[in-house]
């Protein structure tokens, strides 16, 4: 079952085209990367995909019934305890207080947030509970589909490891279907089942590769010699270790 | 936030009210060497005027004088409050709405609330009304600013998070939008608080609508300084009262998360 399908999808900021002819299909159970270069467009794309830019071309069919989407920063409202920003997700569902303190207990459990941070505000975090705290936000009302944004970027080495395996736990591994945008290849092959490598330009998307073994079940060698393999066997797939942000027209 | 928690922090604020006292007995002691310099016909001494002022707060006629002029300076700043909360939102989502609003602003903070009270006193009379509505009018621009700046400069990133999340567009404005305008607005409101009372006691002196005006207007033609000023202390208690007693613990409770953000030793 197609969760999410775009078909030529273009837009274009300020007359300056940003994404062109991109076309790409996700299926139920199935996380698939989207990386390329900074600048590329891949955040434009996932917004497209979300719902939260129209598109000027193309069109977007979404096959799933809720969606979730954790930023590159975490958004939380400053105002308001890692409870109440847990809460947030399950905006808009009929969901009864007692099931509701439930709900966000598990998913707060799921990311390993300890029940003494609960009542916190996000000033009180650190950088990886913040992000935790967006990944159970995006969790708490079980979306079938999950956008995530370059969403562990500004995290340390063993932080991002250990929100990678974090996702694979709960999202890559459950059935659920995701994009999820990054720049680091080795990140995709921990977390994907696919990886689309998005053109330097956002002209299209040039290649499309499956991961053998599931996520969770691949090791760090055969994670690091794939990577290794793809980048310098593979042409696509150098754009992604290109650092220069597209040149303004 | 339970019981202790409030008590540590009404503790907390109660406790920071030294520096504020310090701040006044400098004024206090600068006063005292204008009394002594002048003489207490020109400028009556500080201890002096406070005795005034306990004489003044004695009579019952006098505390509702003090109570009129409260209750209109009250009126007139929930009047500005409101309007101008609401037409700031407005124009701080619409950019071509807060171009056209920006003349008129400008024209209410240009023009003198003298010119104010010469036609509200033509519209409405003598009475509370035209006290009220110039109130209203001095202090609704400075709402009106705060709102709109605060929507303009909202983190739109937290709208689209919350669309993400699942919130109508009503839910958005009133938990997203309106909560983080809160951190303009309530500096403007303080302000406008404080202008909301200038204007209400002036317009009462020149309007002869009684309250704590019409007593300085009595003051002025027997030309007791020390009662002009023990009734300017009144109001400023008066202001004072409102302000620490409903703005500032509304504050409190809506931006309690700044204060477990400042870092530890500026707290207290």
């Amino acid at each position: 079952m197609t969760l999410l399908q775009l078909n030529a999808v273009g837009h274009v900021y300020l007359g300056r085209p940003v994404l062109e002819q991109v076309t790409l299909q996700v299926n139920q159970g199935e996380m698939v990367a989207l990386v390329g270069p900074s600048g590329c467009g891949k955040s434009t794309l996932a917004q497209i995909a979300a719902g939260l830019i129209i598109p000027r071309h193309g069109q977007v069919e979404r096959g799933y019934a809720r969606c979730a989407f954790v930023f590159q920063e975490p958004r939380l409202l400053p105002w308001a305890t890692v409870e109440a920003n847990v809460a947030l997700g399950l905006s808009g569902l009929p969901v009864a207080r007692s099931e509701r303190r439930a709900r966000v207990a598990a998913a707060c459990d799921r990311v390993s947030l300890e029940e003494g941070d609960w009542q916190k505000f996000p000033s009180q975090l650190s950088g990886g509970m913040r992000q935790r705290t967006a990944l159970a936000r995006a969790l708490v009302a079980d979306p079938d589909f999950l956008y995530f944004d370059e969403p562990f970027t500004a995290l340390d080495a063993a932080l991002r490891r250990r929100m990678q395996h974090l996702v694979v736990a709960t999202a890559s591994d459950s059935g659920k279907g995701g994009l999820f945008i990054t720049h680091d290849i080795h990140e995709a092959l921990r977390i994907c089942h696919r990886i689309a490598v998005l053109d330097r330009c956002g002209h299209g998307i040039l290649e499309c590769v499956a991961v053998p073994e599931t996520p969770g079940h691949r090791s760090e060698e055969m994670i690091f010699e794939t990577a290794r393999r793809l980048i310098s066997d593979h042409p696509l797939f150098a754009v992604v270790e290109e650092h220069d942000e597209r040149r303004l027209a | 936030m339970g019981l202790a928690y409030r008590a540590g922090k009404v503790g907390r604020f109660l406790w920071s009210g030294w520096a504020g006292l310090s701040g006044l007995a400098v004024f206090a002691a600068v006063w005292q060497l204008g009394a002594e310099a002048y003489g207490s016909f020109v400028l009556p001494a500080p201890a002096e005027t406070i005795q005034a002022l306990f004489r003044l707060a004695a009579d019952p006629d006098n505390r509702i004088l003090v109570l009129s002029t409260s209750l209109r300076g009250i009126a007139g700043f929930s009047l500005a409050a409101v309007i101008g909360t609401m037409a700031g939102v407005v124009a701080g989502y619409h950019p071509a709405i807060m171009r056209l609003a920006r003349p008129q602003v400008t024209l209410l903070i240009g023009v003198p609330p003298i010119a104010w009270i010469v036609l509200l006193m033509i519209w409405f009379g003598m009475g509370a009304g035209t006290v009220i509505a110039t109130a209203a009018i001095a202090a609704s621009p400075l709402v009106f600013v705060g709102a709109a700046e605060g929507i303009q400069t909202r983190d739109r990133g937290l709208e689209d998070m919350a669309r993400m999340a699942g919130l109508s567009w009503l839910a958005r404005l009133f938990q997203i939008s309106l909560r983080q305008m809160l951190h303009a607005v309530f500096p403007a409101l303080v302000m406008a608080l404080g202008t909301a009372f200038k204007a209400a006691v002036m317009a009462e002196l020149l309007a002869n609508a009684g309250g704590i005006g019409g007593a300085l207007a009595n003051a002025r033609s027997a030309l007791d300084v020390e009662a002009a000023l023990a009734w300017i202390l009144l109001s400023v208690t008066a202001l004072i009262s409102v302000e620490y007693g409903i703005v500032q613990p509304l504050r409190a409770e809506a931006e309690a998360w700044r204060e477990a953000a400042q870092p530890w030793g500026v707290r207290r």
